[in-house]
């Protein structure tokens, strides 16, 4: 029993979640952002089968995303026309099939080579499909894209899918199918053998396997699920234009993946909600909400390669064993450093916006309800400070939790002898 | 004949603008195994600090000046960014890049505003050098092709002739080796790093005038960089000369043909009805289709030749 629990209760957990949300946040601002969520979360972990799983690092997997989404659209367009009929429910599934019948083509051309090879293809096709969304009006719908009314006649469910709190349980249910169905994908040999291939692709072959193959299947499983996530982001909007398609869609995915983690399954997961999350939230308060995200991306990269995912599994086995509350002052003190710097670096963002892009940056600027000149010197010398402050704070405290964490593990190590002896 | 002269002339412009770009990323490429997705990025750097510098102090000080504060930031970037993730793999340097080419680009943004500056030619070099079948060539073009070619020149000697060049080339193949000699070599990537930064800010200073100083000019450009070294072969600095030449040629070329299928098909008296199937598809001008030639151009070389024109090796 305690086992079941165990394995099935995070589902069981989650899915109820999903259940309970939009009735604690109905608003239409909570609900759009949960749907963007939702469907950024299938679309993150499909990206993960490539990077993570496999160890391809694409740069064009919006390719996938935006051909599902167009695909939808016109399915969508083409029932409510009345050339056939089909249910609104299962519209992601054409997204998803359009997805993984252009990822075959595609796959077999990019997966035969990983890493630089691979990377580059990616983003030549990404460009390549780009170039053709102007060629091709009559299908990506040129600069103003594809529009659909998504409310269908017949429905399995009987929902008319007017409202937004529908479309949110639409989403909720695909979201839920297609992460279990990319989380059984990990525990199959072609997911075993994906790791294996990401890892060592000299002694992968040896065990019988051919790794271009495996690739090529997680490749295009994999542009199946971005296809789904796809058609679910043209029912929410019922429209999709070129936006989606693009680079920036692409390394969008790729930010939320890595910021999340890529090394944990749930790794995506996190990143796609807080990326969605500070996107959605950062564009009404600041202009500058890409260069924030990206700085959190290079901190990442630079500091923290394993992710969010990564630091909380490394804190894991230290919060288990009662040690994480003696690393709680410290990562405090870390913390109270940081902000500080951080709002210097804040200010002088801030300011710099409001001078480049504001209407009239001789006028007075706000930032945390005190008003002042943006072209006067006292915030250049306060966020100045901050950040120098803060830079010299910060340092002896990661020296700290260096040592803490040496002093720990070095703890953990003995308790572990102690056990076995 | 007055078509295929302008248009070699002027793809022979572009062209060099895009070796002295593609060149330093192919050495750092070659050097280090580091695609840097922020070399475009130090090309709009190099633009803007041009512009910059220009309005200050004139166009010639900032020929020099602006190159060299690139270079220096790709030097610092080299010692404190891509070092510090080398560790983690190529994917992690790779990806550090990327994000590298987004902070810069918001930088930019940031503080430059989001129009494009106007960034004009210098005034002493505004003028018609020649005229050639009733078009003007503006003396500035062949300005640009002259800094080129002396660029390529310098690079060229300083690879082979001295003695820099030779412990490059050698820590190109043999990085371990040469550094059993007793050179320094993270030292020497650091330079390398820092000089194709250099010539990348460079071509952003001759060129952000003649095209356009804004910040979209990175992700213009750099996708058009990544085919020009795949197809180039990755590492070879004569593969990047003759790619970037044929890329030029096929965009410049290409602009100049307003055939379509339709036509085409015409030629054996093929007529299509007023409304069919694929119709964008048979319309499509050959005019049109210049953006798309470069990546047909770069999947094709992969599937076919991975290693590029002049590649030894593939990545």
């Amino acid at each position: 029993m305690r086992q079941m629990t165990k394995r099935y209760g995070v589902w069981v957990g989650a899915s109820l979640l999903l259940v309970i949300l939009p009735q604690l946040f109905g608003s239409g601002f909570a609900i759009t952002m949960m749907s963007e969520m939702c469907i950024a979360i299938i679309f993150a972990l499909s990206y993960n089968m490539l990077l993570g799983q496999g160890g391809m690092l694409s740069f064009g997997h919006a390719v996938f995303y935006g051909f599902g989404g167009f695909m939808a659209i016109h399915t969508v367009k083409l029932v409510n026309d009345g050339a056939f009929v089909f249910p609104l429910e299962l519209i992601p599934l054409i997204g998803g099939i359009a997805g993984l019948v252009l990822a075959i083509p595609l796959g077999y051309i990019s997966t035969k080579k990983a890493g630089t090879t691979f990377a580059l293809i990616s983003l030549g096709l990404v460009e390549l499909v780009v170039a053709c969304v102007l060629l091709f009006p009559s299908f990506f719908g040129g600069e103003e894209g594809v529009s659909a009314n998504r409310v269908l006649d017949w429905s399995i469910t009987g929902a008319r899918f007017g409202k937004g709190i529908e479309v949110f349980y639409l989403i909720a249910f695909w979201l839920v199918v297609s992460t279990a169905l990319m989380y059984l994908l990990t525990q199959t040999p072609l997911g075993r053998m994906a790791n294996a291939v990401r890892d060592n692709p000299e002694r992968a072959p040896f065990v019988g396997y051919d790794i271009h193959l495996v690739r090529f299947f997680q490749f295009t499983l994999s542009g199946f699920f971005a296809g789904i996530a796809g058609g679910l982001l043209a029912i929410n909007y019922e429209i999709v234009n070129s936006e989606m398609i693009g680079a920036i869609a692409s390394g969008n995915v790729l930010l939320m993946a890595f910021i999340g983690g890529v090394g944990f399954f749930f790794g995506p997961i996190l990143g796609a909600i807080l990326f969605t999350f500070l996107h959605l939230t950062l564009v009404n308060i600041t202009q500058g909400g890409q260069i924030y995200l990206g700085a959190l991306f290079i901190v990442i990269i630079l500091w923290a390669p394993t992710g969010i995912a990564g630091i909380i599994m490394a804190h894991k086995s230290l919060w288990l064993a009662g040690k994480f509350k003696r690393l709680v002052p410290t990562y405090l003190m870390a913390l109270g450093a940081g902000l500080v710097a951080f709002f210097g670096a804040l200010i002088m963002v801030e300011i710099n916006y409001h001078l480049s892009l504001s209407i009239e940056p001789d006028s007075p600027m706000q930032l945390f309800g005190v008003e002042f000149q943006a072209n006067s010197w006292p915030p250049w010398v306060i966020a100045i400070v901050l950040l120098g402050v803060g830079y010299f704070m910060l340092r002896p405290v990661i020296k700290k939790i260096n040592f803490k964490w040496g002093q720990l593990t070095q703890e953990m190590q003995k308790m572990e002898k102690g056990e076995i002896a | 004949m007055e078509f295929y002269v302008i248009s070699l002339l002027n793809s022979l412009v572009f062209g060099m603008l895009l070796f002295m770009l593609s060149s330093g990323l192919t050495l750092i490429f070659g050097m280090m195994g580091v695609l840097n997705f922020a070399h475009a990025s130090f090309y709009m750097l190099g633009a803007y600090f041009g512009y910059q510098i220009s309005t200050f102090i004139g166009f010639w000080p900032a020929l020099v000046i602006a190159p060299l504060l690139v270079g220096v930031l790709g030097a610092g970037v080299e010692r404190y960014g891509l070092r510090t993730v080398h560790k983690h793999g190529h994917v992690a340097e790779l990806l550090f890049t990327f994000g590298l080419a987004f902070m810069i680009e918001e930088l930019v943004l940031l503080i430059w505003g989001r129009v494009a500056l106007n960034y004009q030619v210098p005034a002493s070099m505004d003028f018609t050098i020649f005229t050639l079948f009733e078009s003007d060539f503006p003396f500035y073009r062949l300005f640009m092709l002259g800094i080129s070619v002396i660029m390529f020149v310098a690079l060229y000697l300083l690879l082979t002739k001295t003695r820099t060049g030779i412990i490059i080339q050698a820590a190109l193949t043999h990085p371990e080796g040469v550094g059993m000699l007793g050179h320094n070599v993270p030292r020497v990537f650091m330079l390398v790093f820092g000089g194709g930064s250099a010539l990348a800010g460079m071509a952003g200073v001759i060129g952000g005038n003649y095209l356009v100083t804004s910040p979209s000019m990175a992700i213009l450009l750099g996708p058009i960089v990544f085919v020009v070294i795949v197809v180039g072969g990755m590492g070879s600095l004569t593969g990047a000369l003759i790619a970037s030449l044929l890329i030029s040629a096929l965009q410049t070329f290409a602009v100049g043909y307003d055939y379509s299928l339709v036509d085409l098909l015409a030629l054996f008296n093929i007529e299509l009805g007023p409304d069919p199937w694929f119709s964008d598809l048979w319309r499509i001008k050959i005019e049109n289709t210049g953006p798309l030639l470069p990546y047909v151009l770069m999947v094709v070389m992969l599937i076919f030749r991975p290693k590029g024109i002049m590649g030894e090796r593939e990545s």
